[in-house]
């Protein structure tokens, strides 16, 4: 599975409040919930962004409420992969648990900036940043998580 | 190998001899939680999987307090839908208005939570239950979809951080001061992935409300659960409400920490987390004047009935500052009735604050207490994120119940004296 996409920095500690705030989750519609995504860290950046692009940010993404609202909100706006130095254990649960993609690697969230082009390959933990021809490797799943994903989720994973 | 508390909590869950940091495990689950936000998600993932049954119609809670009372047409239907579904498989612990409190005030009030359980709920503050010497944790709605349907959850066992607490609290000190001034010390990620086990012969002097507040906080640390050695406090605590059988469980003397820090109660002073992270905290040395719009008592962290009563004690016979709107809110229908026997809400109302039924409401931003554009509040709640809770310009100021009542008199941040 690879995926490619341009990136979207943030810094340390977004919580789930700024990712999707509570005003809004009076519904559970994946695209409304996509429609207020980082609002009130980034006002713009559902104009900005496009299918397939990537969040690189730095500690503890997704600190705070357990909302499974937060991956869902990012996924459905169309970011494929978010990549951090450290996840907040509940966001970090809920991400594989519904599929959106996450990846730990210092690295790449110091080096990739605002905009670069960035290629990745989930299988081996590269990521490529294009614009800057460079590499990085991040820490690949343990099997059992693998498993979750590869089978579209904990709930088909559990399904007997 | 010798185990923490939350690793032999774990071990007895999965059917393990032993378990060790970073092993994977499925554990049965002796509760799972879930409020009027997370419900609907979980619901709609349960539907979609097509499981027919839930794995036990006793050991699920919904409990309606995020935006209940409906604040608005959606989230009624979002009640509505948990109703119906609560109905459609028989869950027996289903709260609505009239019974609902705020779900971690509510679950061990209730008697629905017991030391040596594993307890997941979809919403991050469920760490509150390691209070009771239970192991507690936060999940998102899939995990709660899936809990639902077979009782049990994985986990990745953690590794631990000790505090090591000793000595008394000082007067107009209580646990949230204890836990502000943690998280000011190790970082809103000092303890990400860990447990935080709280031990020593300074427990004794901590209440019940203490703790629980203390455990409900430890997920602004990062942490993966918080909790408490198990005590006469406990056990006279859980008389009464449990009425089943449970196991306690104590730490190997041996047990590996990665870190074991000291706390000495009685050096505490009371400690306020200016915006935007709980981890940003002063004590009053280091507050200058800064003036309030707002003042919320309540939520999971503070709206039990001793947190009542110091509000009370300092409000009785005084007044709130003019240009300060003062939210009380009991956290469940116990605490309000007691509340008001006690004589705690005349007081509140004479002062000039207003009093709400249970709701989780101003703490995350949701109704009951809005915050304007530039607005500043003191609140006991839990979190001060950018635009929690209202204007993505308002500020929200950490503390406790004391310091939220002084400051409510004072018009600005204030010490209780």
């Amino acid at each position: 599975m690879n995926t490619k996409g341009f990136a979207h920095k943030f810094g340390d500690n977004v919580d789930t409040d700024v990712i999707i705030p509570a005003r809004y989750l009076n519904t559970a519609d994946h695209k409304e919930l996509a429609s207020h995504c980082m609002e009130d860290i980034d006002k713009d950046f559902t104009k900005k962004v496009k299918t397939s692009d990537i969040i690189v940010a730095g500690y503890n993404f997704g600190c705070g409420s357990s909302r499974e609202h937060a991956p869902i909100a990012i996924k459905a706006a169309g970011v494929s992969c978010v990549i951090a130095k450290t996840f907040a254990r509940i966001f970090y649960r809920n991400a594989i648990n519904i599929g959106l993609a996450i990846l730990e690697c210092e690295e790449a969230s110091e080096k990739i900036a605002d905009g670069d082009e960035v290629a990745i390959d989930f299988d081996t933990g590269v990521i490529t940043n294009v614009t800057k021809n460079e590499t990085y490797q991040a820490q690949p799943f343990p099997d059992f998580i693998k498993d979750i994903i590869n089978k579209g989720g904990l709930l088909n994973s559990i399904k007997k | 190998m010798a185990m923490t508390m939350t690793q032999k909590i774990l071990a007895a869950h999965a059917g393990l001899p032993e378990v060790k940091p970073g092993q994977l495990i499925k554990a049965k689950l002796d509760m799972v939680l879930g409020n009027d936000i997370t419900s609907p998600v979980a619901i709609n993932e349960f539907n979609k999987a097509g499981f027919q049954d839930v794995f036990d119609t006793e050991k699920i809670s919904l409990v309606m307090d995020h935006f209940a009372p409906n604040k608005d047409i959606k989230a009624a239907q979002q009640c509505k839908q948990c109703r119906t579904f609560a109905k459609s498989f028989n869950i027996k612990n289903y709260y609505d208005v009239g019974e609902m409190g705020i779900e971690h005030a509510l679950l061990p009030e209730k008697g629905l939570v017991a030391p040596g359980e594993l307890i997941i709920g979809a919403d991050s503050h469920t760490c509150t239950y390691g209070a009771l010497g239970a192991f507690s944790t936060g999940v998102g709605s899939t995990d709660m979809a899936a809990g639902m349907a077979t009782g049990e959850a994985w986990f990745k066992v953690p590794s631990a951080i000790q505090f090591n607490l000793t000595g008394k609290l000082q007067k107009w000190v209580s646990g949230k001061d204890v836990i502000l001034h943690i998280i000011g010390m190790i970082g809103v990620d000092g303890a990400l992935y860990k447990s935080m086990e709280f031990t020593g012969e300074g427990l004794k002097n901590l209440t019940m409300d203490d703790r629980l507040c203390m455990a409900n906080m430890a997920i602004e640390a990062g942490a993966k659960n918080g909790i408490f050695d198990v005590d006469e406090t406990t056990l006279a605590y859980v008389k009464g409400r449990v009425n089943r059988p449970f196991n306690t469980y104590k730490a190997d003397p041996d047990a590996e920490y990665e870190q074991v820090i000291n706390i000495d109660l009685s050096k505490i002073t009371p400690t306020v987390s200016f915006p935007h992270l709980p981890e940003n905290t002063k004590t009053f040395d280091e507050i200058g004047d800064v003036p309030i719009d707002q003042v919320v008592i309540g939520s999971c962290t503070n709206g039990r009935l001793s947190d009542m009563a110091t509000a009370a004690e300092i409000l009785k016979g005084k007044h709130i500052a003019e240009n300060v709107r003062c939210i009380v809110i009991p956290a469940t229908q116990q605490i309000y009735k007691e509340s008001m026997k006690l004589g705690y809400l005349e007081t509140f109302i004479d002062a000039g604050c207003i009093v709400s039924t249970p709701t989780c409401g101003p703490c995350l931003g949701g109704y009951m207490g809005i915050l304007a554009e530039g607005e500043r509040a003191v609140a006991t709640t839990n979190r001060n994120f950018v635009g929690r809770m209202g204007h993505v310009d308002s500020e929200v100021y950490l503390a406790s119940p004391a310091v939220a009542a002084a400051s409510a008199i004072a018009g600005k941040i204030a010490k209780p004296e």
